[in-house]
C-alpha cells in the first residue's frame, strides 16, 4: 500500500533541471530578439554610413543627377526616378494580369486539377532566382521584343516614354521582367484573399440574380480588395529592391532620360554595379542610396503590414 | 419576351463570356514566362553539361575558346549556403520557438512579429550593403576583406525572417492538448518542446527550411561584394577568409561577358541551379499534399 502511494507524490525537479528550462528559454527569446536587432543595426550602420554624403549633399543628392566620382560630385535623382517608374510601370501592367489569373484559378471555369497546375506553375516562378531570370531576359527577351520597341518608337515616338532610339538593354526590358517576377506574388496573395470571401455572399449575389461576373466585379473582388492591396504593396516593395535581373538587363546608364527605351539606372542596380569598385566618398554616397532605397521599401513594407492587420479580421 | 432559357445574346451573358476569356488569357499569359523559361534552360543548359563542368575551373574572359568548368562555383555555393543555414536555422527555429511557445500575444511578440515581417522585406542587396560595412570594409574577421563567411552571414539575414516564421506557423499549429498532456505528467517547458511540440511539427518546419535555404542558394545580390568571385578551387578550411564564387555570382559576371563560351558556362550554371532549386519546390509540395491527405482520412 505504501509504495503505491509513493508513486503519487509530487515529483521534485532537480536544481539542474530548473537552471537547463530558465536557459532554454532565455536563449529562444535572444534568439527571436536578434530579428530587432538586425533590422535595428541594419539602419543605424547604413544611416551612419551615409552621413557624410548626407551632411555634404543634404537633400540636392535626391533632386541632382550627376554622378562624377572624379568631380566628387553626387547625386541620384535617375536613380531614385528609375526605381520608382520600373517599380510602378511594372506594377500596372502586373496587377490586372496576376488579378485576372487569380480569378480564373479561385473560379470553376475549368476542373480543379488544371487551376492548381497553374496555381503551381505561377509558384514555381516565384522560386526562380533573379539572377537566371537577368540572363534570360538578356538572350531570349531583348532579341524577341527589339522588332516591337522598333515598332513602338516609330509609330509613338511622339510620346516621350518612346522618344529615343532602341538600342539593347532599356528600362521598358527592365520594366518587362519585373513583372515575370512580381506576377507570383500578386498572383498568390490575391489568390488567398478571394479564398478568403466567405461563400455566402457568393450565394447571396447570385440568389439575387446576377451574373457571374457581377457577381465578382461588384461581391468577391471589394470584399477581397485590402488583402490584394497589400499583396500589391508587398510587391511594390519587392519590385523597389529588386537587383539583379533589373541590373542585367537595365543597361545601366545614370545620363537622365525621360524615355522607356533608353538605358535606366535604378537604386539597387547602382549599388550592384558600383559597390564593389568604390572608394572615398563614393562609398558614403552609395550609402546615401542605399539609405533612401531602404526607406522606400520600409514605407512600403510597414504599410503593407499594418493593411494587413487592420482588414484581416473581416470575415 | 423574357424567357427562363439561357439566352446567348443577353448582353450580360456577352459580357460574362469576354471576362471568362479575359481572365483565360491572363492565366495564359501567366503560365508562359515558366515554361518558356524552363525550356530554354533545359535546352540550351543542358546541352553544355560534360563530367569536365563539374571538376575543371573557370577560364578567366578572354580565353575564348574553352571556359572551362565550375567546380569552385559549385562547393562555393554548397558552402556559402551551409554557412548562413548553419547561422539561420539555429536563431530562427529558436526565435519561432519563443514566438510561439513562451510569449503570450503580448506587446514584445507582435512586434517580433511585425519585425520579421519587415526585415523579410528588406531588398536583398541591402542585406549585402550592412554586411559590406560591418564585415568586409572593417576587416573584422581576422583581416579578411571579402570572404565566403561574410557572403554566408549575408545570405543568413536573408532566410532568418522566412525560418522564425514558418517555426512560429508550424508551432502554432501543434494542438495545445498535446502540450498540456506533456506538461501534466510533469515535463517541463524545455523537454516538452524538444519532445513533443517540435517533433509533431517537424515536417512543416523541414518544408519551410528546405524552401529557404533554396532561395538562399540563388541569391546573388548579397554575394556580389561579400564572398566577390574566385577562380580557383576551394582547398581547404582558411579558403573561408578569401573571395569564394558562387553560381549565382558566376551566371552574373559571366553573362555580362562578351565571349560566347563563358556565356554558355553561364547556361550551364543556370540549368544545374534551376533544376535543383526547382526540384527541391517540386518535391517539397508533392510532400505536402502528401501529409495534408493523409490528415484528412
Amino acid at each position: 500500500m505504501e509504495e503505491k502511494l509513493t508513486l503519487f507524490k509530487n515529483r521534485k525537479r532537480f536544481g539542474v533541471e530548473k537552471n537547463i528550462d530558465i536557459i532554454f528559454k532565455n536563449t529562444a527569446l535572444v534568439f527571436s530578439s536578434f530579428v530587432s536587432i538586425i533590422l535595428l543595426g541594419i539602419i543605424l550602420v547604413v544611416f551612419f554610413q551615409s552621413f557624410e554624403s548626407f551632411s555634404r549633399y543634404g537633400l540636392k543628392f535626391l533632386v541632382t543627377s550627376e554622378w562624377n566620382p572624379v568631380k566628387d560630385e553626387y547625386g541620384a535623382f535617375t536613380a531614385i526616378y528609375g526605381t520608382l517608374v520600373t517599380s510602378f510601370l511594372s506594377l500596372l501592367i502586373t496587377i490586372p494580369l496576376g488579378v485576372g489569373t487569380a480569378i480564373f484559378i479561385t473560379e470553376d471555369f475549368v476542373p480543379k486539377v488544371f487551376r492548381e497546375i497553374i496555381g503551381s506553375f505561377v509558384e514555381l516562378l516565384a522560386a526562380i532566382p533573379s539572377v537566371v531570370l537577368g540572363l534570360w531576359a538578356i538572350f531570349v527577351m531583348e532579341p524577341f521584343f527589339r522588332a516591337f520597341f522598333v515598332f513602338l518608337h516609330n509609330f509613338f515616338g511622339w510620346i516621350p516614354l518612346f522618344s529615343t532610339e532602341p538600342t539593347g538593354r532599356n528600362s521598358l526590358l527592365a520594366i518587362l521582367i519585373l513583372v515575370v517576377m512580381l506576377l507570383p506574388i500578386v498572383t498568390s496573395i490575391a489568390r488567398d484573399s478571394l479564398n478568403q470571401v466567405p461563400k455566402k455572399l457568393r450565394n447571396a449575389a447570385y440568389g439575387i440574380g446576377a451574373s457571374r461576373w457581377k457577381t465578382i466585379f461588384s461581391v468577391i473582388l471589394p470584399a477581397a480588395l485590402s488583402g490584394i492591396m497589400a499583396g500589391v504593396l508587398l510587391a511594390l516593395g519587392r519590385a523597389m529592391g529588386e537587383t539583379m535581373a533589373v541590373t542585367m538587363i537595365i543597361g545601366n546608364s545614370n545620363a537622365f532620360s525621360w524615355s522607356l527605351l533608353s538605358p535606366g539606372y535604378t537604386i539597387s542596380s547602382m549599388l550592384a554595379n558600383q559597390f564593389g569598385e568604390a572608394d572615398g566618398s563614393q562609398v558614403s554616397s552609395l550609402f546615401y542610396a542605399a539609405f533612401v532605397l531602404m526607406i522606400l521599401s520600409l514605407v512600403v513594407n510597414i504599410f503593407a503590414q499594418l493593411l494587413v492587420r487592420k482588414f484581416s479580421l473581416k470575415y | 419576351m423574357n424567357s427562363l432559357y439561357y439566352q446567348k445574346r443577353l448582353s450580360r451573358n456577352i459580357g460574362d463570356k469576354f471576362f471568362t476569356s479575359l481572365s483565360l488569357i491572363c492565366a495564359l499569359i501567366a503560365i508562359l514566362p515558366l515554361i518558356f523559361l524552363v525550356t530554354y534552360i533545359l535546352i540550351k543548359g543542358g546541352s553544355q553539361i560534360t563530367p569536365e563542368l563539374f571538376t575543371l575551373e573557370p577560364n578567366p574572359p578572354g580565353d575564348d575558346l574553352d571556359a572551362g568548368g565550375i567546380n569552385p562555383a559549385l562547393i562555393g555555393t554548397l558552402i556559402i549556403t551551409s554557412i548562413a543555414s548553419i547561422i539561420a536555422i539555429p536563431v530562427g527555429v529558436g526565435g519561432g520557438i519563443y514566438l510561439a511557445e513562451y510569449s503570450k500575444g503580448g506587446a514584445f511578440s507582435r512586434f517580433i512579429r511585425f519585425g520579421v515581417n519587415v526585415l523579410a522585406g528588406v531588398p536583398s542587396i541591402i542585406a549585402g550593403v550592412f554586411i559590406y560595412a560591418l564585415i568586409v570594409s572593417t576587416k573584422i574577421l581576422f583581416g579578411s576583406m571579402y570572404s565566403g563567411l561574410a557572403g554566408g552571414m549575408a545570405l543568413s539575414i536573408l532566410m532568418l525572417p522566412t525560418v522564425i516564421k514558418t517555426t512560429d506557423e508550424g508551432l502554432k499549429l501543434v494542438p495545445n492538448e498535446l502540450r498540456y498532456a506533456s506538461l501534466g505528467v510533469g515535463a517541463s517547458m524545455y523537454t516538452t518542446i524538444l519532445k513533443v511540440t517540435l517533433p509533431s511539427a517537424f515536417r512543416s518546419i523541414a518544408t519551410g527550411v528546405v524552401l529557404s535555404i533554396a532561395r538562399a542558394a540563388g541569391e546573388t545580390a548579397p554575394l556580389i561584394f561579400t564572398a566577390l568571385f574566385s577562380y580557383y578551387y576551394i582547398t581547404g578550411f582558411g579558403d573561408l577568409f578569401y573571395e569564394m564564387g558562387s553560381l549565382a555570382v558566376l551566371i552574373y559576371n559571366f553573362a555580362l561577358e562578351p565571349y560566347d563560351a563563358q556565356n554558355k558556362l553561364a547556361w550551364a550554371a543556370s540549368f544545374i541551379l534551376v533544376l535543383s532549386i526547382l526540384s527541391v519546390n517540386i518535391f517539397s509540395r508533392i510532400l505536402a499534399a502528401f501529409t495534408e491527405k493523409t490528415k484528412r482520412v
